[in-house]
């Protein structure tokens, strides 16, 4: 490798203007005549509304307009669509629910959009909110997905019945049941995932700006993917056809997923942009943030996993109930379904396997995508459950894994996912190594005589990243393709632009996408700059989720650089008169093989500009696209091994250490990687040990700020053991497999089954509060 | 954050005439309660009359074991202060440990006193150390000033000027942190004085700072951890949320008040 090439720990390109305070994100942009927009949102969980009142609000100082549900109805703006279709088990498609921009008849959920107002300032525009009068008619609401679907239970649409959105299997039931009649030992655990709040560090924002001169749009908005947002605001809600319509994410502070789906906001901002005749801003504040980003998680689910008497997996029983919120989000569908049960087959051969989900509407924020989506929930009852069992077998929790292992790949799961490659014992050897697993009898003694209590646990997680296949995710119900582009443009002095559909919040693209041209061409990353987050300038593109940039997006670039390669070669050797087959591009040159002949790459690149002196027949220029759609999903895994200490006394939990060993395939940039794997490993404890979403039972939120919800912090993590055991991917050009999510996947188990392992009882749901250990303890 | 008129009281005097000349004015130290609460609009004052620049309120005087705090003190100044290292290092520890440094750099003694959040730290010390609050108008003593969730004695344009009290031969403080907030969810302070022993608790009672009366009974005739094996406290009393129960809250605040006496040595 070279110093800036695959492989190289080089620093952030990006990062001088993070760390200076000189990033450009939307709540940056100013133009000229920028109002600012205020929403009045419902303060009831579930509620008619009755009349609205804006005439005080009106004679405001600073509004310019208060602006309704029906105005924007009536203006033909659409409704708020899920773009995923799942069928239920008998064949019905799911009963999705209207959501409107803002609500014009019913409020579902506590924060709902009612109204908006536009005032010159953002303080104007607050003061007025507060005149907007509502009269509301309250109904009774439901907030957890087990009640909402109970006879009797409040009903929140009315294409719904019980709340029910949809009950979907896979797999093989009766085979399932079988293996656990025949069984010699059967583990059942009941499982909770808890509910989390996304929390990036920037909130939500958009600019809408109507120019009526050219009857055009143009969106800023904190966006993984403008072309998305593009494509579904134009296609579903009616606010302008593509080619009027300019979205643009610029520095985006963090998404996790939440960032992903299109708003209300988005919506309204440009539409009221229209109706007022001036751009509209709105930022949202950090309780609009808790009370309406899509949130995560929030499953209950009951588990049966069978064993003969070898301790071999027989058979997986899973029945699903997962909480969707109020309204069907963007890809809320897939989460529990197509991301979730097809990796329940985990690291092992499990020859039958049955999940069975259902999915209900209650009285709170969507649900959505949020780092990890449905492979966190998968991996987390896996890895109870084997800890669990291994506890009930009398028998090592590494070697009840180690058992049932998979080693032979390529391998079909009974749940779709086919594995493509993976080393699973590899991981586990590393992570029991570095994690001194024999020696924790010693170390739990010397806890003891401290008085504390020492636990260990692991965790063995897979993921599909590297989403996906287009027409596989098309035949199970996505509306759109995943596949990603690249533009690669080498100016005529030879500098080279990279346009990208992937889109970067935090992941560092603009380093290890230039590390990749360094390394096919031999020039400084300094000469490469990376084009993304504008509908504008770069081809249509599917944007950044489900660690796909690497796999999916750079292998979109490799693709294009070759096509770019292809024309350097034949103009190099043109120049050169030598053979094409014979050209050689390294150290920024084009060489004969074998001689001293070399055409500088910037020499090339003017050649193909002046176009002086060209073989016959080619084009000027050099510049080329490229569309790559996988054929297989990626299968990172790994192994996570935590070890605490837990005060009897207040049932504080302390991480002593945390040993992470991941095979993500190759790696582009080892110290990016390890970035992504700490700030996953640190959302995965908030998870498992301190972040949890709390409705009160008339559906107030109570973790609306942090004075509530516990994010972690420094304080609350060890440092963390990394190690990298790789396994190239098979079914990508750069062998890549993705690591943005596996921290926050293969971390809670192992930091519950440490937990448990310590006060020696199951009984314990995330987050492990210190309350909730100590009560456990009692 | 609604509009609002900002004064820089220059004197005790000047602040106490600009508060009765306004509207609806509110005192500001710190601000690390009441600015926040301005920006989430939970508080709307007409007029802000700062005291930070007020200089016969700042500062640690200690005079032979009679210690005055003065009520702009910073608690970073509280808890790196010499003397108060040398009189009271609980207080200096029980300083060093709310919030995290911007809190500490900016929120003083008299403004956590006179807002009386029911989970600050310093009521628990102002109880235990008998302290008393010293006012614009009159000195009030601890256990008379701390009436209720952010309810004091002090009356309407009354400033907190100083804290006084005399240094303990022994304190302790130990706090339970809320894992959110990192407010106490259980904080106890412990003060020996001769045969004497207070204690006291924030952050559990269900009205505010209170004293465990029972606890100091057990620690006046064996003050060590171990006296209050057995000892429990009624949760009836206790705050109860959704970070912690009364039950825990009362297992918690016997598990700090032995963490702060074994602190106190």
């Amino acid at each position: 490798m070279g110093v800036e090439g695959i492989g190289a720990r080089v620093t952030r390109k990006e990062d001088k203007r993070f760390i200076t305070g000189k990033g450009r994100y939307t709540d940056d942009m100013v133009v000229p005549g920028m109002k600012h927009a205020a929403f009045v949102r419902s303060p009831h969980a579930h509620a008619r509304i009755t009349n609205i009142d804006a005439s005080a609000a009106k004679g405001m100082p600073g509004v310019i307009d208060v602006l309704t549900g029906k105005q924007i109805k009536a203006d033909g703006i659409g409704n708020l669509i899920c773009g995923w279709m799942i069928h239920s088990k008998d064949g019905t498609p799911m009963k999705m629910g209207a959501w409107e921009p803002m609500a014009t008849a019913t409020v579902r959920y506590v924060g709902d959009a009612v109204a908006v107002v536009v005032a010159d300032t953002k303080a104007q525009a607050r003061d007025a909110a507060e005149r907007v009068e509502v009269s509301y008619e309250e109904l009774p609401a439901v907030i957890h997905a087990v009640e909402a679907m109970k006879p009797g239970a409040p009903q929140l649409h009315p294409e719904a019945e019980n709340n029910l959105i949809y009950d979907w299997e896979i797999g093989d039931s009766a085979a399932a049941d079988a293996a656990i009649a025949a069984a010699a030992h059967v583990t059942e655990v009941d499982i909770v995932n808890n509910r989390l709040s996304p929390n990036p560090m920037e909130p939500r924002a958009t600019l809408g700006v109507y120019d009526a001169a050219e009857d055009h749009y143009t969106c800023w908005t904190t966006s993984q993917n403008p072309h998305v947002a593009r494509l579904v605001m134009s296609a579903f809600y009616n606010v302008a056809p593509e080619n009027k319509l300019r979205v643009i994410a610029p520095d985006v502070g963090g998404g996790f997923g939440s960032k992903i789906y299109i708003y209300p906001e988005e919506i309204v901002c440009l539409w009221a942009s229209k109706t007022t005749g001036v751009p509209v801003k709105w930022v949202a504040d950090r309780t609009e943030s808790f009370m309406t980003d899509a949130h995560g998680r929030d499953h209950v689910t009951k588990v049966r996993m069978a064993f003969d008497k070898d301790h071999r997996i027989t058979g997986l029983k899973v029945d699903t109930i997962a909480n969707l919120g109020a309204y069907m989000s963007l890809f809320s569908s897939s989460v529990p379904t197509y991301l979730y049960a097809t990796l329940l087959s985990g690291q092992y051969v499990i020859p039958a396997i049955h999940a069975n989900v259902r999915t209900v509407y209650t009285n709170t924020v969507p649900v959505d995508a949020y780092r990890g989506a449905g492979r966190p929930e998968a991996t987390y009852l896996l890895e109870r459950t084997m800890e669990i069992a291994a506890r009930e077998l009398g028998v090592d929790p590494a070697e009840l894994r180690r058992t049932n292992f998979i080693r032979s790949f390529p391998y079909q799961t009974p749940v779709i996912m086919a594995y493509d490659a993976g080393d699973y014992d590899a991981s586990l050897d590393a992570a029991m190594k570095a994690a001194d697993w024999a020696g924790f009898p010693a170390r739990r003694k010397e806890a003891e005589s401290r008085g504390m209590k020492r636990g260990i646990g692991m965790s063995c997680y897979i993921e599909a990243c590297g989403i996906a296949p287009s027409a596989a995710v098309g035949s199970l119900g996505a509306g759109v393709g995943l596949w990603e582009s690249a533009e690669v443009r080498v100016n005529a002095v030879g500098t080279i632009e990279v346009l990208t559909g992937s889109h970067s919040h935090g992941q560092g693209h603009e380093t290890t996408f230039a590390q990749l041209v360094s390394e096919r061409l031999g020039v400084p990353i300094d000469s490469v700059s990376i084009v993304h987050g504008d509908t504008d300038k770069v081809q249509m593109g599917m944007g950044t989720y489900g660690s796909r940039s690497g796999a999916v997006g750079m292998s979109a670039i490799v693709k294009a650089l070759d096509k770019v390669e292809a024309k350097a070669r034949k103009i190099a050797a043109h120049l050169l008169e030598a053979d094409e087959g014979d050209i050689a591009i390294e150290n920024g040159e084009l060489k004969v093989a074998g001689t001293d002949k070399a055409v500088p790459w910037f020499q090339m690149a003017l050649a193909a500009y002046t176009a002086h002196n060209l073989p016959d027949g080619m084009e000027p220029g050099l510049k080329e696209t490229a569309f790559y759609d996988p054929t297989n999903f990626t299968f990172p895994a790994g192994c996570y091994i935590c070890e605490v200490e837990i005060d009897p006394e207040t049932g504080k939990t302390e991480i002593i250490q945390f040993v992470a060993a991941d095979d993500f395939g190759n790696i582009i940039n080892p110290m990016i990687v390890e970035g992504q794997v700490h700030g996953g490993i640190a959302q995965g404890i908030g998870q498992a040990l301190l972040e949890g979403v709390h409705y009160d039972e008339t559906g107030q939120l109570l973790t609306a700020s942090y004075m509530d919800y516990c994010m972690p912090r420094a304080d609350d993590l060890p440092s963390f053991d990394l190690s990298h055991q790789v396994t190239p991917c098979p079914g990508n050009p750069l062998g890549i497999k993705g690591c943005g999510e596996a921290g926050a996947i293969g971390s809670p188990p192992a930091l519950i089954n440490a937990i448990t392992n310590a006060i020696g009882t199951e009984n314990i749901t995330m987050p492990a509060t210190p309350q909730k250990v100590w009560v456990a303890m009692q | 954050m609604y509009n609002v008129t900002y004064h820089r009281a220059s004197s005790v005097e000047d602040a106490a005439k600009l508060a009765a000349g306004a509207a609806e004015a509110k005192f500001v130290l710190g601000g690390q309660t009441l600015i926040p609460a301005m920006k989430q609009r939970l508080a709307a004052p007409s007029d802000l009359i700062d005291l930070r620049h007020i200089a016969a309120m700042k500062g640690v005087t200690d005079s032979g074991g009679g210690i005055i705090i003065g009520a702009a003190t910073t608690h970073a100044e509280v808890a790196s202060n010499a003397d108060l290292q040398a009189a009271c290092p609980a207080l200096c520890h029980l300083a060093a440990h709310i919030g995290d440094p911007h809190v500490r750099h900016m929120g003083t003694i008299g403004g956590s006193i006179a807002n009386n959040d029911p989970a600050a730290d310093y009521p628990a010390a102002m109880l235990a150390l008998n302290a008393r609050i010293v006012t614009n108008k009159r000195e009030i003593a601890a256990a008379d000033f701390f009436t209720g969730l952010f309810e004091t004695a002090l009356d309407e344009g009354e400033i907190v000027t100083a804290v006084k009290f005399t240094a303990p031969a022994k304190a302790g403080y130990a706090k339970f942190a809320n894992p959110a907030s990192r407010y106490a969810m259980a904080g106890v302070f412990v003060a020996r004085s001769g045969g004497s022993v207070r204690v006291a608790v924030t952050g559990a009672g269900d009205n505010g700072v209170f004293r465990a009366e029972n606890l100091e009974a057990a620690l006046a005739g064996n003050f060590s951890p171990s006296a209050l094996d057995g000892q429990t406290i009624d949760p009836a009393n206790l705050m109860s949320d959704i970070h912690a129960s009364a039950q825990y809250r009362a297992a918690l605040v016997i598990a700090m008040a032995k963490r702060a006496v074994a602190a106190a040595g």
